[in-house]
């Protein structure tokens, strides 16, 4: 398979072409903003929190397939899910990516297995970590 | 001298080397082109037999080496039409001439509530600057609009360049659509109302025949690296009249007369405009650059490329459902296409043509009020050179089949 079958697969595209928690949310708790100023990808983040749990989240942005499939994945592993367990999958999907780490995910993570292929295309990496970049701002190291 | 493409090809090493297992296709010289063997091959000789500082030693190196910069630069201001010499500074890049006309003639000459006219095409190169100077000085930037096919509205000129205006700033050709302006109207009326005229000719001099005195530029700024010579050398052309009354806007080196402990007095040009020690090898790489361009013709190049372009431009749109910018008048287009793939975003066209061995240039090209006029994020592009064959844009269909494929399993949903 070639580096760009490998990259665009099924996964990548559908979540590009059909984004999921997609839209602006009225009275988040947090919001954050974030940009790769050399390319204009832009990805904006809002989560609402029930004490630690994500009880909702979404995303708005502008951009390449990657970055914007990147944060419908974002948005679709961590609905429902606590602040923590949001702190250690930035930290694994970033040291995949940036560590070239293995992926190791759990089932409920899967689809992010397919942002592997992007550690072939340096160019591309900071387009996939934009929108855990950005969500990395909100929630804070 | 016939225009031959097989010789010329052989004179650019890097042409016959691999890109991810495929010949490299290069379509990304309005970025910055490649350098043929000539040009390295003196950078090679300069360090290894010819290396010295210039202007300072008595001995032989340093003579020899200020000798054949001093030479560079008479073969600068032969190969623009220049009257001297003395008017050509080198800088670092366009953006570096363009910043030095910005601090040194508009810091003395543009004030309060004076204006600064540009276009809605520019290059950021030739439009922050600006934007620094106006904000200092409280100066008011304006903007000639475009027509639907990225040419210059001129229709209104006569009330956009008025007796407010001192600066009229704008690209001779546009890195992003490629559109050729039509300079001698806009210069006509800058004379009318004793306005200067800034040329950004960073993409202009190295497709097309320049003559900076028969086209009256008063300024006029370009950089070695699009025209086959090495990075970081710039070049600003300015009237001998108008250079005589800039002030020196970095201090060092080479830039003096005489220095006491509280004052300088400053030396002639060029020197005056040109502190510290040069980027020598540079300089004289781009002369044997400029030695090339004249052995094969700025002519027959511009010949080359209109053919190239029109190729293109018929294999594009029979490819069927690209969007295209730029006008379809090839007298006012030189050899840039840019072009999107409706529902996939260029960075993604750009990643699937470079596993082809195809370098385009994606994204906003440093022309982001462009991209807002248009609407759009960014496009691909295409830029056609001297090397440039028509096998070449065959190659660009091709890859652009892939992405159709790629993408079109999702886009047909």
């Amino acid at each position: 398979m070639s580096l760009s079958d490998s990259l665009y697969q099924e996964v990548l595209l559908d979540h590009y072409q059909n984004p999921r928690h997609h839209g602006k949310m009225e009275h988040s708790d947090l919001h954050q903003e974030g940009v790769n100023p050399l390319c204009g990808d832009e990805v904006e983040l809002f989560l609402k929190l029930n004490g630690d749990i994500i009880s909702e989240i979404s995303f708005v942005g502008k951009g390449c397939s990657i970055s914007q499939a990147s944060a419908s994945m974002l948005t679709d592993s961590l609905y429902g899910k606590t602040i923590s367990e949001a702190k250690s999958l930035i930290h694994e999907f970033k040291g995949m990516l940036l560590e070239d780490k293995l992926p190791n995910f759990s089932e409920d993570y899967e689809d992010l297995e397919s942002m592997e292929a992007v550690k072939k295309i340096p160019a591309r990496i900071k387009c996939a970590t934009l929108a855990w970049n950005t969500l990395e701002k909100a929630i804070g190291k | 001298m016939s225009f031959d493409l097989e010789k010329i090809r052989g004179d650019f090493p890097i042409l016959s080397t691999q890109m991810n297992g495929k010949p490299l296709v290069f379509l990304d010289s309005a970025a910055s082109s490649q350098k043929p063997k000539s040009v390295i091959d003196t950078i090679r000789k300069y360090y290894e037999a010819e290396n010295a500082n210039i202007h300072r030693g008595v001995y032989y190196l340093s003579q020899k080496a200020t000798e054949k910069y001093e030479m560079a630069r008479i073969k600068t201001s032969r190969f623009i039409g220049a009257a001297c010499a003395k008017v050509v500074i080198f800088t670092r890049n366009t953006t570096e001439s363009i910043n030095l006309v910005a601090q040194s003639w508009g810091r003395t000459n543009i004030h309060e509530g004076d204006e600064i006219v540009l276009t809605e095409l520019e290059h950021h190169s030739n439009l922050v600057p600006w934007q620094m100077l106006a904000q200092e000085k409280q100066a008011v930037l304006k903007f000639i609009p475009l027509n639907q096919d990225s040419t210059l509205d001129l229709s209104n000129l006569d009330e956009i360049i008025t007796e407010r205006v001192k600066l009229v700033a704008l690209a001779q050709m546009s890195n992003v659509t490629g559109t050729i302006h039509d300079l001698s109207a806009i210069v006509r009326r800058a004379r009318e109302v004793g306005a200067k005229v800034l040329i950004d000719g960073a993409q202009g001099i190295c497709h097309l025949p320049t003559n900076v005195q028969k086209e009256d530029f008063d300024f006029y700024a370009f950089s070695a690296h699009k025209m086959l010579g090495p990075t970081g050398v710039g070049i600003l052309y300015a009237k001998e009249e108008i250079l005589d009354t800039m002030p020196p806007w970095m201090g060092g080196g080479d830039m003096i007369s005489k220095v006491w402990k509280d004052k300088s007095t400053y030396a002639d040009l060029p020197a005056r405009l040109e502190a510290g020690t040069p980027n020598i090898s540079g300089v004289i790489g781009f002369g044997a650059a400029l030695e090339y361009l004249e052995s094969i013709g700025m002519q027959e190049i511009r010949n080359h490329e209109l053919e190239l372009l029109q190729y293109a431009l018929d294999r594009l749109e029979d490819f069927g459902g690209l969007e295209l910018y730029g006008t379809n008048d090839l007298s006012k287009r030189g050899g840039v296409i840019s072009f999107n793939f409706p529902g996939v975003h260029p960075h993604d066209v750009g990643s699937i043509l470079d596993e082809e061995g195809i370098a385009i240039r994606v994204g906003h090209h440093c022309a982001q009020p462009f991209m807002d006029f248009k609407g759009i994020a960014g496009t691909c592009r295409a830029s056609f050179y001297l090397y440039n064959t028509k096998e070449d844009v065959d190659s660009l269909l091709v890859g652009l089949k892939k992405v159709k494929e790629i993408f079109g399993r999702v886009l047909k949903r």
